[in-house]
């Protein structure tokens, strides 16, 4: 045990985060307590994004980090996080106008916190480290989504939240000690060995089986995939708008990160199989449920919705679903294909958030009626939410498109038996297009009341902060351009994959 | 040049969504300008087309490598269908602008969509990758629900909504079986022209033909999936209603043959027989449909789907008359019912506020409008296809090419051209020469406007010349279907 604090070097992004929750705290109790609240928002939601800026920075010119046993740091991991500090800075962004709270200090501090949780989270090598980065990401985020104290929208949410959340902790942390009871080891390559090791003398004892379902019970309600849904459309609808964006967006991609290295470093060699004629025991039939489930329930319930949020909330249960389609994919495929999904997904539902939180801070509710007219009171608003549904819808030439068509492409050619594909998925691809085809319906709902419904004769004149404009409008601009160069962000993503820990 | 028909096409889409909204004069004028230009570029590369292209051959308009990681390009070319049917475009969207010059609600955002609903349109005809194809394809969808959402009339949000469902059913049918044979081909490319090289096994092809075909064919009116069409047609200002039933219909009958056909014979040879009736029945059911309808504009949407079935029956003949038929059925079918649809929309309805027969009967539309009268029954004499027009061309040699592959068939579709007569001739005489009754009744209606006079010409113009001299078109579909992308097609060598 050595005095130096060399260990803390490949943390140092994660500490800026952490040191910058702090400084939030200071600067909202000792310096402009007694200022008026947009001043406050403007300098305690100015030192978050500082801090998230300035890991950002960091990651990016840095000293490259080496990885130590537990930890994991590669260049797709620190891709990865300088995207989510992206993705925090735009909900930073959109809490300036909210009028929810007066505890900013406490808001951003933990907001921070739980980025620093899936920053954690996403370097994780190690089960245990997984199990805390989660709860560090988790814990935070069942307050944040309670914050506003005046809606009981808020704290129906959080409770249902934070029971859920809790109960799939639990399960995922039973899992996790069946596992370690059977191999004695909780470093996800050499659990995998080990896995790989009990195969050759087939057959697997049932405990292995009982681990790997309750641990992928705990990130299916992390990623919201079916059956483990319940709480998102509460959560959705109940959370500050901000707070709603963070959740759909940044830490769906950390789970759906984890999720992914989970499966294909330490459940690897137990896949078994889910093609239509011969179903065998493994993640592969868990997770062709799991989406299948997701997919046909999102889209259904989406079709009813009369809230926008809860529309959403349901559109990201059924994209939970689409985006499990990858891991049926070839190794070659499956995790740029994933990976671009998430990643465009998070960004185009960052985006609907974030209008949704303007809308509603301009004196709207997300009822759809609420939303008469507003391609003539805002047309930059209303037109990059044209974008933003239309990219969830996956029309041309979207992210959201190709996103989708990647997906599908990849679950086709995955099964490969000798060479030739088999086209083992069909059956799910045919279900994941045709949930697809339905979801146009509920989201052509929401730009119907956009653009044809007429202004109500009520409405106040529309004038959304410049801050928030220009993020949405960003955010709108990148979901087109990866939709017509997908390649600038594939190109770079196998480059940062080659080089991962993930092995296959 | 053609592929510069795409670009502003779009140009001037966006051109027209940065004006300011209140000017729509300039939006007119905006449109009808890049309309022309697409029209003259399209003209221009036919003519180009024609002087440098050994027959029938597919000349790149561009190659680039566009998504490396799933070997997608950004392939454009043309051949000879695909010149005719720009050609179409062109005129269709010349002739749409010009009977949509009243609009006066949302003027810019109409001719917004409209254009990027053509430029759609040009890139399905022009692109050979079945990806980029596949893009255009549903970048047409969204314009189309919208010009019927916002600017329709009868049940528009309904009629939208279906079309809208309808279109994107269909094209997740034509996604499965275009990733399915770019996975099972394995060539790692999604060019047409590589994929059409590769053999595919047959059980895979005999699913795989009949998912592609039918995805397409939805959107080509194909029975019993074209109940979007008559509901969509209605509801569509007359603008959209042109472009559905002269364009949009197209672009399902031309991936049908392009892709479904061209990659799946021997899936195509499997169910020739069963889409043929399809198509008959489609015939004979659109046109009896069509005969009792009291809506004026129900009559041509029904029609349409009737005139559809030639297509596809034309297609289903596997002979070389049949589908040079079916590929000119396609362009004069797009003139004719743009021309019906315009009368009955814009010259009619847009005056008289109704379009229901009894209603129009005491106007005696001879007297009070003779332009629409006459215009209604010359475009009526060529739809039933009547020597001299385009459609007469076109239908006989589908016919002919179908009677010697199915008789009895033949003989059913030759009734649906009775039908077809029927159905003009009650309309003729029931809107447009009625004994005026009520002489009470008599309704003063403005004008047909000069621009409405210039639509009509042009479309009446295409349908006769192409009737008188069909060979203008001909010499590029026949040989174009004798190229190596059709091979597929002809059992046993070239016709």
């Amino acid at each position: 045990m050595s005095l130096s604090l060399e260990w803390m070097i490949p943390l140092v992004p994660e500490e800026i985060v952490i040191v910058t929750a702090l400084a939030a705290l200071v600067v909202d109790f000792g310096m402009v307590r007694r200022k008026t609240p947009a001043l406050r928002a403007a300098a305690v939601g100015g030192t978050a994004c500082l801090g998230c800026v300035a890991a950002m920075i960091w990651l990016a010119l840095g000293p490259e980090a080496k990885g130590a046993e537990m930890l994991a740091l590669t260049p797709l991991t620190q891709f990865l996080k300088m995207a989510l500090l992206a993705m925090t800075v735009v909900v930073a962004v959109l809490s300036f106008g909210a009028r929810f709270t007066r505890h900013l200090g406490e808001y951003f501090a933990l907001l921070l916190i739980a980025t620093a949780g899936m920053m954690l989270l996403i370097s994780s090598e190690n089960l245990l480290m997984i199990f805390i980065a989660l709860e560090m990401l988790s814990l935070p985020l069942y307050v944040l989504t309670a914050f506003n104290k005046t809606s009981a929208a808020s704290a129906e949410g959080a409770l249902k939240y934070f029971l859920f959340g809790s109960v799939a902790a639990a399960f995922t942390l039973f899992g996790i000690s069946l596992l370690y009871g059977m191999t004695g080891d909780l470093q996800l390559g050499s659990l995998a060995e080990k896995i790989a090791e009990k195969l050759k003398t087939p057959p697997l004892e049932p405990v292995y089986y009982a681990g790997l379902v309750m641990t992928l019970a705990g990130f299916a309600f992390k990623v919201a995939a079916a059956p483990f849904h319940f709480w998102a459309p509460d959560v959705y609808e109940g959370a500050p708008a901000p707070i709603a964006c963070f959740i759909a967006s940044g830490s769906k991609v950390a789970s759906f990160f984890v999720l992914a290295r989970i499966i294909v470093e330490g459940f690897g060699p137990m896949h078994g199989s889910a093609g239509w004629e011969g179903f065998e025991a493994g993640w592969m039939p868990v997770l062709a449920v799991l989406a299948v489930v997701s997919m046909v329930a999102g889209n259904i319930a989406a079709l009813v919705q009369s809230s926008v949020k809860r529309l959403l909330a349901y559109s990201a249960i059924a994209h939970a679903g689409y985006a499990l389609l990858a891991f049926f994919g070839n190794p070659r495929q499956m995790l740029p294909a994933l990976f671009f999904y998430v990643i465009t997904y998070a960004l185009t539902v960052l985006g609907a958030f974030a209008v949704v939180a303007v809308v509603e801070n301009n004196g709207g509710r997300d009822r759809l009626g609420d939303w008469a007219g507003l391609g003539r009171r805002s047309p930059l608003l209303a037109g990059c939410m044209f974008v933003f549904m239309l990219s969830l819808a996956g029309i041309p030439p979207l992210a959201g498109f190709f996103g989708k068509f990647y997906v599908f492409t990849a679950a086709l050619g995955g099964t490969t038996a000798g060479g030739k594909p088999d086209l083992a998925m069909l059956w799910l691809v045919i279900i994941a297009v045709a949930a697809s085809a339905i979801s146009l319906y509920y989201y052509l709902q929401v730009l119907k009341q956009i653009y044809t419904a007429e202004v109500p004769a009520d409405s106040k004149p529309f004038c959304p902060p410049y801050a928030a404009l220009l993020s949405i409008a960003l955010l709108a601009g990148l979901v087109i351009a990866l939709g017509c160069a997908p390649g600038w962000l594939l190109g770079k993503l196998p480059f940062v994959l080659n080089s991962t820990a993930i092995r296959l | 040049m053609l592929a510069w028909t795409i670009y502003i096409s779009f140009l001037g889409a966006a051109a027209l969504a940065l004006l300011p909204p209140e000017s729509r004069r300039a939006a007119r004028i905006t449109a009808l300008l890049t309309a022309l230009a697409g029209l003259a570029l399209a003209l221009g590369g036919a003519a180009q087309y024609e002087a440098h292209t050994p027959a029938g051959g597919l000349v790149d308009l561009v190659n680039m490598p566009w998504i490396t990681e799933l070997g997608i390009n950004f392939h454009l070319g043309a051949d000879g269908v695909s010149v005719t049917l720009v050609l179409l475009t062109g005129i269709a969207a010349v002739a749409g602008v010009l009977f949509s010059w009243n609009i006066e609600r949302r003027t810019r955002e109409f001719f917004a969509l409209y254009l990027a609903l053509i430029a759609g349109v040009y890139g399905v005809f022009l692109s050979f990758d079945l990806f980029l194809l596949f893009v255009f394809y549903e970048i047409a969808i969204i314009p189309k629900y919208f010009l019927i959402a916002v600017w329709g009339s009868t049940r528009r949000e309904y009629g939208a909504m279906k079309l809208a469902l309808y279109s994107l059913a269909g094209s997740a049918m034509v996604l499965v079986g275009l990733i399915a044979a770019y996975v099972v081909s394995g060539a790692h490319s999604f060019d047409l022209v590589v994929l059409a090289k590769q053999s595919y096994p047959v059980a895979f092809q005999h699913w795989a033909f009949l998912l592609v075909f039918v995805g397409f064919a939805v959107l080509a009116g194909l029975w019993p999936f074209h109940t979007w069409a008559p509901t969509g047609h209605v509801a569509a200002p007359t603008a959209a209603s042109m472009l559905l039933a002269g364009v949009v219909m197209k672009l399902g009958a031309y991936g049908a043959l392009r892709v479904a056909m061209t990659l799946f014979p021997e899936g195509l040879r499997f169910w020739q027989n069963g889409i043929a009736l399809l198509a008959v029945i489609g015939i004979v059911y659109g046109g009896s449909v069509a005969l009792v309808q009291r809506d004026l504009k129900f009559v041509i949407g029904y029609s349409s789907v009737s005139h559809m079935g030639f297509v596809l029956l034309g297609l289903m003949t596997l002979t070389q008359i049949g589908l040079s038929g079916a590929v000119l059925q396609m362009f004069s079918h797009g003139i004719i019912a743009g021309l019906l649809f315009a009368v009955v929309g814009r010259m009619i309805y847009d005056r008289t506020h109704t379009r229901e027969l009894s209603e129009l009967q005491p106007m005696n539309l001879s007297v009070l409008a003779p332009f629409a009268a006459v215009t209604f029954v010359i475009a009526g004499a060529a739809s039933m296809g009547l020597p001299g027009f385009s459609g007469f061309i076109a239908e006989l040699q589908v016919l002919a090419g179908a009677w010697g592959v199915f008789p009895r068939l033949t003989i059913l579709a030759g009734v649906g051209v009775v039908v077809g007569i029927a159905f003009m001739v009650r309309i003729w005489i029931k809107a447009f020469f009625a004994e005026n009754e009520a002489k009470g009744a008599a309704v003063q209606i403005e004008p047909i406007t000069v621009a409405e006079k210039a639509g009509a010409y042009l479309l009446l113009g295409t349908t006769v010349l192409i009737g008188l001299w069909p060979g203008l078109l001909l010499n590029l579909i026949t040989p174009t279907l004798r190229s190596p992308l059709f091979q597929p097609l002809w059992k046993g060598g070239p016709p």
